[in-house]
């Protein structure tokens, strides 16, 4: 039938487009000097962003806010209770001292005045940092903290050279320094890391640490990807389905328009 | 019909079959209609409170411990104002002294939990847990306990009086004939967390 | 008589309901060989619908603030009920706009569309095109990230250009030293009333234009001079319903991709949000790498390409102001492509990649060799519109048809 060819070559089309869509290239993240990414996929299970949320609770947000983000709303997607949340992760206070309430913006204790004096600068708001590095960077960022005693607060970072931020979680990872080897035309080439002191985890321990942790701060840039999805596939079946239909409503009316030759 | 308006070349057109046609038109209108409509919910929906609005708007706590007998607090949820007032025994009294000159004396078409819906509209006879919003046109009446006062007439029991448009209300802000507010001041829900603790705008689903 | 044509009846005796219906849709005699290039003036107009009312609901909740503004924006992303629905289709549908629009002027010049009795029809569409370009460009400002905020920051600075009162304009049109509040809140205003205002009657004048001289077809020949008994043209079909039915499968289709992009690649991968712009505007710190929307790149290429300022600035504008002179550096009365010489569909192949290159080039850091191959492009940019001005005057064609081939 001409009806089903036609509709086979519109889905065709329609289909390589959205194929093309997702094949795009990522462009434009901002690449640290040197050293390559490792390649990073994000774990979406509730348990990994329950592990993720905790570990950024307990040891980034002493510093860093997140605030676009409620807490409520962070409860829901991973599914935890107001109440665990209230208990387990809640640590900021409020203006009047008390627990930060439920439904607030996730933030820090730290002040902005604390920061600047301490820092230099205020810690970024991380609750988009994995839409605007990637989660790449961040995975393998947070594995390229090394001992560096000219720095002042005694650590850098082969990804993010001359890093502001100490290593946060020194005490799981230990420390650790890089090895270069030169690559024949004068060039250190990153050959890899060689454990100086012990932390409290495993290299395997630490690196899925890491990977909840990223894990949740994709999370944290995108919450509504999930839900996106599963509309975006049903809004797909009804416009095939209209598109089907416009089709055949085409070709009838079409029928009426005499071909020249 | 439609085949009027194309120059035909003479050649045999085919007929129209005009019922598939008919048939075709109405699917795709009915499901391009379906797919508007589908389209406009997110775009209303998006007007109602958005979590920001629903966090400001979560329940709030109140220590009663130091309302003395005769007093009103005032607390703020969901931006409007939440009154607790703590009654006398002569204010109580008056609730049955006034049922006469009541428009809606049950609060049968009134606002309120079921268990506000009596004489005292509150959980305890004492405490009255009350919106303070006319239910005219929105303006905050004003708490008014004092007996007979000059501007009020010597009828006056205690209770509220709104300014704006002059409707009464007794002390459980039932509202008095021949005012232009038509029913009751609404209560919200609320519940004791203590003796002395109210949280107002849950009641753990009683309601 | 009927209820339904009583009440017509009573309409038209009060506004020309029935009579404009017929003139612009049920009477209207399109040619019937519109191929797959006549979708996209319907759906230019789709999207502008959809850019209008997904504007007017972000405008409910947008802050056009310097404090504010980029937090709004997260606000709308996750707090405001489906708020990230209706951002991504305004900003998908921003991009889509262009996409749409440089298909529909492609097939302006493949076919001839600009030449007469349409040149007017062909200025008033160049007009949409360049209050377009403003448009965007203004909206892009308001999410202030990074990227808008330096974004808007090298482009205002093009007007510093301009000899004597270049930057006396430039700090006019920031309204400060920098791009700043002031700036943001003008740019909302013009973004979200000023501009679609024009936009919207621009749009009806192109229309009018359209209807009142009838539109062009692939075959470039006039439907007009061959009618039937009857009076019509007998290669016309009216719009309603056949392209009406016809244009419902080029909105599905296009329905398809939008919505893909909408649900599954909203950023496209980095070409329709930029990275850039999930950080806050900080006008103490230029991001390492800043390149305009993918639309606009082609002209930045330019602009790039030549190393004096004042001459890039004006080749960047000269770029697009030469399409305003079309309709008379083209000479040659035939329309279609297919009727054309080889020599001109040489030009126009060149012309045609020569404005891809210059695209992917603008997206890219400077390098050596992309500023030899965007130098090289922008001359093939502009050296068609010569060679076209010389080809076309005695340009060796094939006869046209009398009747449209369908």
């Amino acid at each position: 039938m001409k009806f089903l060819n036609h509709l086979t070559s519109f889905s065709v089309a329609a289909v390589a487009a959205v194929g093309f869509i997702a094949a795009v290239p990522q462009t434009g993240y901002t690449a640290g000097a040197g050293a390559d990414l490792e390649h990073f996929s994000p774990v979406r299970t509730d348990r990994a962003l329950q592990r993720g949320a905790r570990t950024f609770m307990n040891y980034c947000q002493g510093c860093h806010t997140a605030e676009y983000q409620r807490y409520s709303r962070l409860a829901e997607d991973i599914g935890l209770s107001e109440k665990d949340m209230l208990e387990n992760m809640v640590f900021t206070t409020d203006a009047n001292g008390e627990q930060t309430k439920v439904g607030s913006l996730i933030g820090t204790n730290m002040s902005k005045e604390y920061a600047k004096t301490a820092f230099g600068v205020v810690p970024p708001n991380l609750a988009l940092v994995s839409r605007s590095r990637g989660v790449d960077w961040l995975y393998t960022y947070m594995k390229a903290f090394y001992l560096d005693e000219s720095r002042p607060l005694g650590a850098n970072n082969t990804v993010y050279p001359n890093v502001g931020m100490p290593h946060v979680l020194a005490d799981l990872q230990g420390w650790q320094k890089p090895v270069y080897h030169d690559d024949g035309e004068g060039h250190q080439v990153l050959e890899g890391y060689q454990q100086v002191t012990a932390g409290k985890l495993s290299k395997q321990e630490y690196d899925a640490t890491v990977s909840d942790l990223v894990s949740f701060l994709d999370y944290l840039g995108d919450p509504n990807r999930e839900a996106r999805h599963s509309l975006g596939i049903k809004v797909m079946l009804f416009l095939f389905l209209f598109l089907a239909l416009a089709i055949l409503l085409k070709k009838e009316y079409w029928k009426d328009v005499p071909h020249n030759s | 019909m439609a085949a009027d308006n194309v120059a035909s070349n003479g050649a045999g057109a085919p007929a129209v079959d005009e019922k598939r046609r008919r048939l075709l038109t109405t699917g795709v209108g009915v499901v391009g209609a379906l797919g508007a409509a589908t389209m406009a919910i997110p775009f209303v929906s998006s007007m109602s409170p958005s979590a920001r609005a629903k966090a400001a708007g979560a329940p709030v706590e109140i220590d009663i411990s130091k309302l003395e007998p005769g007093q009103r607090v005032i607390v703020e949820w969901r931006g409007k104002p939440v009154w607790v007032v703590r009654r006398t025994p002569e204010l109580l009294e008056s609730l049955e002294q006034v049922s006469d000159e009541l428009r809606d004396i049950e609060s049968d078409k009134s606002e309120q939990p079921d268990y506000a819906k009596n004489v005292h509209r509150s959980i305890n006879p004492e405490v009255l847990v009350m919106t303070g919003v006319c239910t005219h046109l929105g303006c905050s009446p004003t708490f008014r306990p004092d007996v007979a006062p000059a501007d009020l007439g010597p009828d006056w029991k205690g209770g509220f009086f709104c300014p704006c448009h002059g409707s009464k209300f007794d002390i459980s802000g039932r509202v008095y004939k021949g005012a232009p507010a038509p029913t009751n001041l609404p209560v919200p829900p609320h519940a004791f967390v203590s003796e002395s603790i109210i949280l107002v705008g849950e009641d753990g689903g009683q309601a | 008589m009927s209820k339904i044509s009583d009440t017509m009846a009573w309409i038209d005796e009060r506004i020309p309901l029935t009579d404009t219906w017929n003139k612009h849709v049920g009477q209207y005699y399109a040619p019937k060989n519109f191929n797959f290039w006549y979708y996209f003036g319907s759906l230019a107009l789709l999207v502008l619908v959809i850019q209008i009312v997904t504007g007017i609901f972000l405008t409910m909740n947008y802050k056009p603030d310097g404090e504010l503004a980029f937090k709004s924006v997260e606000y709308i992303m996750r707090d405001v009920n489906w708020g990230w629905l209706i951002r991504y289709m305004h900003s998908t549908g921003a991009s889509m706009f262009f996409v749409v629009v440089y298909l529909h002027m492609m097939r302006g010049i493949m076919y001839g569309s600009y030449k007469k009795p349409r040149e007017l029809l062909w200025i008033f569409g160049m007009l949409i095109y360049l209050v377009l370009m403003a448009e965007a460009f203004m909206g892009y400002l308001l999410p202030w990230g990074q990227m808008s905020y330096w974004g808007a920051q090298v482009i205002i600075s093009l007007f510093g250009a301009i000899p004597w009162v270049g930057d006396a304009i430039t700090l006019w049109l920031r309204g400060d030293y920098v791009v700043s509040d002031a700036t943001l809140n003008r740019f909302f205003a013009l973004h979200v009333i000023a501009m679609p205002l024009v936009l919207v009657g621009l749009v009806f004048v192109h229309i009018i234009a359209l209807h009142e001289v009838g539109s062009n077809n692939p075959d470039g020949n006039d439907i007009k001079k061959v009618k039937g008994p009857d009076g019509k043209p007998l290669d016309g079909i009216p719009f309603h319903p056949y392209y009406s039915v016809k244009d419902l499968v080029g909105v599905a289709v296009f329905l398809i991709i939008f919505f893909a992009i909408v649900f599954f690649a909203p950023e496209m991968g980095g070409y329709f949000l930029e990275h850039a712009n999930f950080v806050p505007a900080d006008p103490l710190k230029t991001p390492e790498h800043i390149a305009p929307v993918w639309y606009f790149t082609p002209y930045y290429a330019i602009l790039r390409a030549i190393p004096i300022k004042l001459l890039g600035v004006l080749a960047m504008f000269a770029a697009i102001a030469v399409l305003f002179f079309l309709p008379w550096i083209d000479r040659n009365p035939v329309r279609s492509i297919r009727y054309r010489s080889t020599a001109y569909k040489v030009i126009l192949a060149a012309f045609v990649i020569s404005f891809l290159i210059l695209g992917y080039y603008g997206l890219q850091p400077v390098t050596p060799l992309g500023t030899f191959i965007s130098r090289l492009c922008s001359l093939i940019y502009f050296g068609f519109f010569i060679a076209l001005f010389f080809i076309s005057k005695n340009e060796k064609t094939k006869p046209v048809p009398e009747r449209v081939n369908y």
